[in-house]
């Protein structure tokens, strides 16, 4: 059966809709450093710091038939930084926004370990540097039942992970999120059942596809802590938790990585979770979700899609495999 | 103290009561309930259910205690409000989450461990509801006492539907867990008689 892949976009197409990072800003850590390229501004002239803070972010227009863009209704800059699941900081929805402000993200770098040829500590700096920033409006689904649309701002993951070569040992990436008990303090609970630091993979194949994506902002933004700053993996067709936060190490492997909520409750978090409404979670039905933000009067109950919606690019992945067995 | 009537106590408790709920329907109306309010909603009724059942259970055995024997005087109305709020409960679920939707809620009903257990704790809480009339108590005598040991019951499956939602922590778990076996242990002589 043929697939069509996901289209392979020149930036040269979509630099007229998109927002662009501006990296030399970026680096040199000037905060919301975009050059955003709206309808009155070419792609390549510059905004600077100042005048980018005061631009409103004004949604991308889709593009026809592009999986790296929807127009469904998003949710404000606000609320979504302010409704985020990052244990670290706590366990209710509304503890990251209050306490990630204490997770430093500057200065920060990546370790990358395993079957590559490449390997290393890199800042961060030195990584944005090999690549360049785009924008994609997905669709975010938790296993929890809720979803969102998020327009992020990064790069495709492949475009990093070519950089450090992997090896034809690398059959799988494991990342992991920071361990920094001092400043993230649901680390410190007692009656956390997981074992820090948050631990999470992907099969190479999943790793190098066009939909998987780096994040590094959103909203035109950069990222907020809570929002896994200052870097982060956005998977959008499997459930939220596979799309780690705040990633301290890239590790090539040629075993499976066991992840955290695999480790915890492995019949119900699959090292796949890729969203499918005909595989419910033990406590949650995945037939629909609740698409935020909702009100009472409008809860916005929709039905959840095989792969979030994302079928027609990530569905040869898994051919063959038992959706069931390996959920 | 002294001047209080018992109707002037049972009027405040009564208030004392309603207050989550207008609490409740302050964030509504001024839109503090945040992206997912079914979520705050659906939670919110439920913590307050465990609270009230919590607190119902615990009046016999802090009568004696405390040596207050007039305790029990609320315990009726605070029954009653535990009732109302797991309603509530149960009634935001089927509108919300289920959306009234049959195949669903059966799904939930036959599959969901957690959602069959706090299924059944309501049930078991309208037999309690409908009886706790003064006509009921004369008509049932020993019968009623027993009818409404229901709350044993009760309090082990409402429990139960928390423990089996625990994702990460389980501190709310272990003191709601150590709550109720306390309240239980006055009871282990009838729990023992029974069988």
């Amino acid at each position: 059966m043929l697939i069509k892949q996901a289209p392979d976009i020149p930036s040269s197409e979509i630099t007229p809709e998109a927002v662009y990072l501006r990296r030399r800003e970026f680096m040199l850590g000037a905060g919301v450093a975009m050059a955003a390229a709206g309808l009155g501004l070419g792609a390549s002239s510059p905004v600077s710091a100042s005048a980018a803070e005061n631009l409103d972010y004004t949604p991308v227009n889709p593009l026809p038939d592009n999986p790296f863009y929807t127009n469904e209704v998003q949710p404000s800059f606000a609320e979504a930084a302010s409704y985020n699941n990052f244990y670290e900081f706590g366990m209710d929805k509304s503890d990251p926004a209050k306490y990630a402000k204490a997770m430093i993200v500057d200065p920060w770098s990546i370790e990358v370990t395993g079957e590559a040829e490449n390997t290393g500590v890199f800042p961060l700096e030195d990584i944005l540097k090999q690549v360049s920033i785009e924008e994609r409006i997905y669709r975010l689904r938790c296993v929890e039942a809720w979803s969102m649309v998020i327009p992020w701002l990064g790069f495709p993951l492949a475009d990093l992970l070519k950089w450090f070569k992997p090896t034809s040992g690398a059959r799988y990436v494991k990342f992991t999120t920071l361990l920094r008990r001092e400043e993230m303090r649901g680390q410190r609970s007692s009656l956390s059942v997981i074992d820090w630091p948050y631990v999470e993979g992907l099969r190479m194949d999943e790793a190098m596809h066009p939909l998987t994506f780096m994040s590094v902002g959103m909203y035109g933004k950069t990222l907020p802590n809570q929002n896994g700053a200052p870097i982060r993996l956005v998977v959008p067709w499997k459930y939220g938790f596979k799309s780690i936060k705040s990633i301290v190490s890239i590790h090539f492997t040629s075993v499976r990585p066991k992840t955290s909520w695999e480790q915890i409750a492995p019949d119900e978090y699959g090292f796949y979770a890729n969203v499918n409404p005909g595989v419910s979670h033990p406590r949650w039905s995945q037939r629909y979700e609740r698409r935020l933000p909702g009100s009472l009067l409008k809860p916005n109950r929709i039905k959840t899609q095989l792969f979030n919606g994302y079928g027609e690019q990530v569905a040869s992945l898994y051919e063959g495999m038992n959706l069931r067995k390996y959920y | 103290m002294g001047g209080v009537s018992l109707f002037q106590r049972k009027a405040a408790l009564f208030i004392a009561c309603l207050l989550p709920l207008a609490w409740l329907a302050y964030l509504i109306f001024d839109d503090r309930l945040g992206v997912d309010p079914v979520k705050v909603l659906v939670h919110f009724t439920g913590d307050w259910s465990i609270y009230l059942l919590m607190l119902t259970f615990s009046l016999s055995p802090l009568r004696q205690w405390c040596g207050m024997p007039t305790l029990l005087r609320y315990r009726r109305m605070l029954g009653l409000y535990a009732w109302f709020y797991t309603s509530l409960h149960f009634l935001l679920v089927l509108t919300y989450i289920f959306g009234w939707d049959w195949s669903v809620t059966k799904e939930e009903l036959s599959e969901r461990p957690y959602v069959i257990v706090g299924f059944l704790a309501w049930l078991l809480m309208v037999p309690m509801a409908a009886t706790s009339n003064h006509f009921s108590v004369r008509r049932l005598r020993a019968n009623w006492r027993r009818l409404h040991r229901l709350m044993y019951p009760v309090m082990v499956l409402g429990w139960l539907h928390i423990a089996w939602q625990v994702r990460s922590s389980y501190r709310d778990t272990l003191l709601y867990g150590v709550i109720i076996l306390i309240l239980f242990l006055p009871r282990l002589k009838i729990l023992l008689k029974t069988r």
